[in-house]
């Protein structure tokens, strides 16, 4: 998502005649170019420092959100109660069948088990609940307590995989092992071991996984369905709507989609390296992003089969399906952007990557932002955001709740985007919010997507409830 | 009792939570204090986000947020670090600190780390006070954590001397709103009462112009302090062990007289209170509270025959199930399963004490039970509704049954703080709620649609 990437696609839209994306061109070509007032130096990355109230989840929480998803696997958290209750069904992934991963499994260690060690009652475990559901494979994540007792949950998944018949992957996610990002590290490690291992001969060349995108509110179904009028076959969601089936066989896709990079652009590489399967980032969030992944991607196609007029076609179609969404989306969008024109926005979520795309969004709709900041960001995604934002603009890796409102009150932010954690202290100082994470019920990727978007913002920030709350 | 009781290696949907969960709630009833983990930065933010979910209130819990070094070295500098940082930027009265199931299984003993850290900053006047409590998960529920929290608070900061005309109320885990139910009526029976912990305002606070780091209210610090000195202890909590019994202890320490009573909920356990509040007091019922009951008495005849027989699935932490089952039973419904996470040892004899005289049958009663077991059961239960916290509201859909939200969490609705179970006032909500949804669901299953029940 580079800059001349960004200028080329509001080229498009010029070209398409769009007036109001013109206007927003314009808009941020001054912008672009502005560098925030200092250097940028951020330190990113690090351990929480003890004593903070971190916003931050473990390496667990990590692995849960990006595997959790795939509906026909069972996911075995082995560890004492709390690590799987507070995970039990609390994120927006849907799933157009099996619902195996709306269940919160647990091993329930007890003290006994702490004491002797939870390898038996592991297996007994895993054997009853497979039995039971008839999952088609199963993954046992290991949780802080179990790095300690030293179970072998590497034995232990082994001798139930051959007892069983189907993959037992153990999933590396002790708590206390590095924050969220080592925990996608680990989930991808447990979904490098199911690919490979399927069927590959029906795949078209013209074919892609989707990567790193979690189905909240039913978003994947909207992609597949861009996908899928484009003239392109999707082989495996990873992992929203997944299958366990559709996984083993993602190496026979010609095209690795990855959006959300932080979570799962480790498997895309370890695909790449393994099979030869290039990889793209994307992000589909707002009008401009989307339209760049699916010209990006039917761009990747021309190039990679130049001589198969199948390619074209793809472009062809692609055109055909941006103008219709675009032309369908922008009349709509106009009532949202007159009321929020100038109101000025926070945002702080768990990816730099969807804090990109938030930046963008909020542009569209003629709204200033006025603080970004994420969870896990790196330094290049912080130069990137550096690069897209406003001077003056405050950035922020791993920030609190007193960091937090002492910055919403000093900007008179209008609207916060965050998670569930945020929401009280907007909520608390009396400032709109809109929940942008994995327990949202709100679909807001893809075109419709953006429309949901300006309306979750609108809704709070056009509120009159605001009149009563305290003010200076 | 245990016929039917299903009995699996797996745990499947819990119907409990974690005891650190537990601790951490009941020290954010305590003036000025805030809650601090030592453990993994992961379990701190889980809990959080949980309880946020319930309360919508911003729930600052520190961490000591050890990592993979610090569990194989101990946690101790970590802890110390931590307690240096929140000092500094909460400024807080206390720090309540419990352990999680990380530094219990690694053994870090933190009534040590602590001395340690008060000695070294002996001189530092900024210094809050200190209470810890040991809650590793893998023994107990976040009812365990949230006594034990308590009894650690009373145990570490009560102290004896002179008498006073005081009384202490423990009424354990209950919401917003029936804290403050139950000092309006200390109020009114003109007890002097010091109520531990006190949720009513720290975690049901109004809209703010100033972010508060601390929120407001809470158990004030010096009348924990002055408990030992107290006239008797009124502590709610039929399945409290006496291990984990605050009002225990106060006697035991300072021979202040412990009253234990089940949570009052429903006419009979209210009536028990309000006639202990009686002796305590020496003074008459006020007026306020006979209207309330006489106005409920009447509700529960225009209501009866809605809800004559109906069979219903009672969930949740033990003291509640208990209470509610005692409800349930006063009020003609027949609860058919009554289930918790804990175990206890003691629901089965606590609920055959609170409807034994009432019901013909003794209902199913489980304890140690999860979701996986509790629809099992349900099944050939047959249930008419499911009285219980949000994750049983899967349950109810399939079935096709109302779910009346009570305890916690709820999640799925607004204003669980402000849901009041306690009292004759409670009762009247839970009644008026129950009878409208058994209303609601004839008429939702009737082809005709009256509108005229
Ligand atoms: S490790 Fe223990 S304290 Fe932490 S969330 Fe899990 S059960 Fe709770
Ligand atoms: S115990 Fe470890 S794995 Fe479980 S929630 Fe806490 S930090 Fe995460």
């Amino acid at each position: 998502m580079d800059i001349e990437l960004l200028r080329n696609n509001f080229r498009k839209f010029d070209k398409l005649g769009l007036d109001m994306e013109t206007t927003a061109l314009k808009d941020r070509e001054d912008q672009i170019h502005i560098k925030g007032e200092t250097p940028l130096n951020i330190v990113c990355n690090k351990d929480s420092l003890a004593g903070a109230v971190s916003q931050r989840a473990c390496v667990f929480c990590g692995s849960r959100v990006v595997l959790y998803p795939i509906a026909d696997a069972l996911h075995l958290v082995h560890g004492p109660i709390g690590c799987a209750v507070y995970t039990w069904d609390i994120r927006g992934a849907l799933s157009s069948g099996a619902e195996l991963h709306r269940l919160s499994f647990s091993t329930d260690l007890q003290e006994i088990d702490v004491i002797f060690g939870g390898e038996k009652k592991l297996r007994k475990a895993l054997i009853e609940l497979i039995d039971r559901h008839g999952p088609k494979a199963a993954f046992v994540y290991s949780t802080c307590i179990v790095g300690i007792i030293g179970d072998d949950l590497d034995a232990v998944c082994r001798t139930v995989e051959q007892e069983k018949g189907i993959p037992v992957i153990p999933v590396k996610s002790e708590g206390f092992k590095g924050n969220k990002r080592a925990g996608y590290q680990a989930a991808c490690d447990a979904m490098a071991r199911l690919i490979g291992t399927g069927d590959t001969s029906d795949i078209s060349r013209f074919s892609l996984n989707i990567l790193g995108d979690f189905n909240l509110a039913g978003e994947i179904w909207m992609i597949r369905d861009y996908y899928e009028r484009m003239g392109i076959q999707v082989v495996a969601n990873i992992t929203g709507d997944g299958r366990v089936d559709d996984i083993r066989r993602a190496h026979g896709a010609s095209l690795n989609v990855v959006q959300c990079s932080g979570s799962t652009m480790h498997l895309a590489n370890m695909i790449e390296e393994r099979y030869g399967v290039p990889s793209m980032r994307v992000s589909y969030f707002g009008i401009e992003d989307m339209s760049e992944a699916l010209y990006d991607i039917a761009r990747f196609f021309r190039k990679q089969f130049p001589d198969d007029p199948e390619a074209g076609a793809i472009m062809e179609r692609t055109r055909e399906l941006v103008r219709e969404e675009v032309q369908a989306l922008v009349p709509q969008l106009k009532k949202y952007r007159k009321a929020l024109a100038g109101k000025k926005a926070a945002i702080y979520v768990g990816g730099s990557f969807k804090a990109f795309s938030l930046v963008k969004a909020f542009r569209l709709v003629d709204m200033r932002v006025v603080l970004v900041g994420s969870q896990t960001g790196t330094k290049e995604d912080y130069e990137e955001l550096e690069a897209i934002t406003d001077p003056g603009t405050i950035i922020v890796d791993d920030s609190n709740p007193l960091e937090l409102t002492s910055f919403l009150k000093e900007k008179s932010v209008d609207v916060f985007v965050g998670g569930v954690k945020e929401r009280p202290i907007a909520y608390k100082l009396g400032i709109g919010f809109c929940d942008h994470n994995h327990e949202r019920k709100e679909a807001l990727a893809g075109f419709a997507g953006m429309l949901n978007f300006a309306r979750e913002v609108y809704s709070s920030v056009m509120s009159p409830v605001w009149r009563f709350v305290p003010r200076k | 009792m245990t016929k039917n009781r299903p009995n699996y290696v797996s745990t499947t949907n819990a119907c409990k939570l974690c005891k650190p969960l537990g601790a951490c709630l009941a020290f954010k009833g305590i003036e000025g204090t805030v809650p601090f983990l030592h453990g993994s930065q992961g379990c701190a933010t889980y809990m959080r986000r949980y309880i946020i979910s319930h309360y919508n209130e911003p729930v600052d819990i520190a961490s000591s947020s050890l990592s993979e070094k610090h569990a194989v070295y101990g946690g101790g500098p970590n802890l110390k670090t931590g307690l240096t940082n929140v000092t500094e930027k909460y400024r807080p009265r206390m720090i309540g600190i419990a352990t999680t199931c990380l530094t219990e299984t690694i053994g870090d003993d933190v009534s040590m780390y602590l001395d340690q850290y008060q000695k070294e900053n002996r001189k530092n006047k900024e210094m809050p006070d200190f209470v810890n409590v040991s809650t590793p998960s893998y023994s107990g529920t976040h009812m365990e954590g949230f006594h034990e929290a308590v009894y650690q608070v009373v145990s570490q900061r009560a102290a004896g001397g002179s008498a006073t005309r005081t009384i202490n109320l423990l009424p354990g885990f209950v919401s917003s709103a029936d804290y403050r139910w139950l000092m309006e009526v200390m109020a009114d029976f003109g007890l002097d009462c010091t109520m531990l912990p006190d949720l009513s305002a720290t975690m049901d606070g109004p809209a703010l112009l100033e972010y508060e780091k601390v929120p407001t209210g809470g158990t004030p610090l010096a009348a924990i302090k002055a408990m030992g000195r107290s006239r008797a202890t009124i502590e709610f909590g039929r399945t409290v062990a006496d291990h984990e019994s605050a009002g225990a202890v106060l006697a035991e320490k300072f021979e202040v007289g412990n009253y234990r009573l089940g949570l009052p909920i429903g006419i009979e356990e209210t009536d028990r209170f309000f006639n202990l509040l009686c002796e305590l007091s020496g003074r008459d019922i006020p007026e306020k509270y006979e209207g309330e009951r006489g106005r409920l008495v009447d509700a529960y005849v225009d209501g009866h025959k809605y809800i004559f027989g109906k069979k219903a699935i009672v969930y949740g932490e033990e003291d509640l199930v208990v209470g509610i089952s005692a409800f349930l039973a006063e009020i003609g419904i027949f609860p058919v399963l009554c289930a918790s996470g804990g175990t206890s040892g003691r629901l089965g004899k606590s609920i055959v004490e609170v409807t034994g005289d009432i019901l013909a049958t003794q209902p199913e009663i489980h304890e140690g039970m999860d979701f996986f077991d509790i629809a099992e059961m349900a099944e050939a239960l047959e249930p008419d509704l499911i009285v219980g916290h949000s994750k049983g509201y899967p349950l109810a859909r399939k079935m096709n049954i109302p779910l009346i939200r009570v305890g916690f969490p709820i999640h799925d609705r607004v204003g669980g703080q402000r849901v009041l179970h306690l009292g004759y006032n409670g009762a009247q909500q839970l009644f008026d709620t129950i009878t409208n949804a058994v209303i609601a669901q004839k008429q939702a299953d009737s082809s005709v649609g009256y509108s005229y029940m």
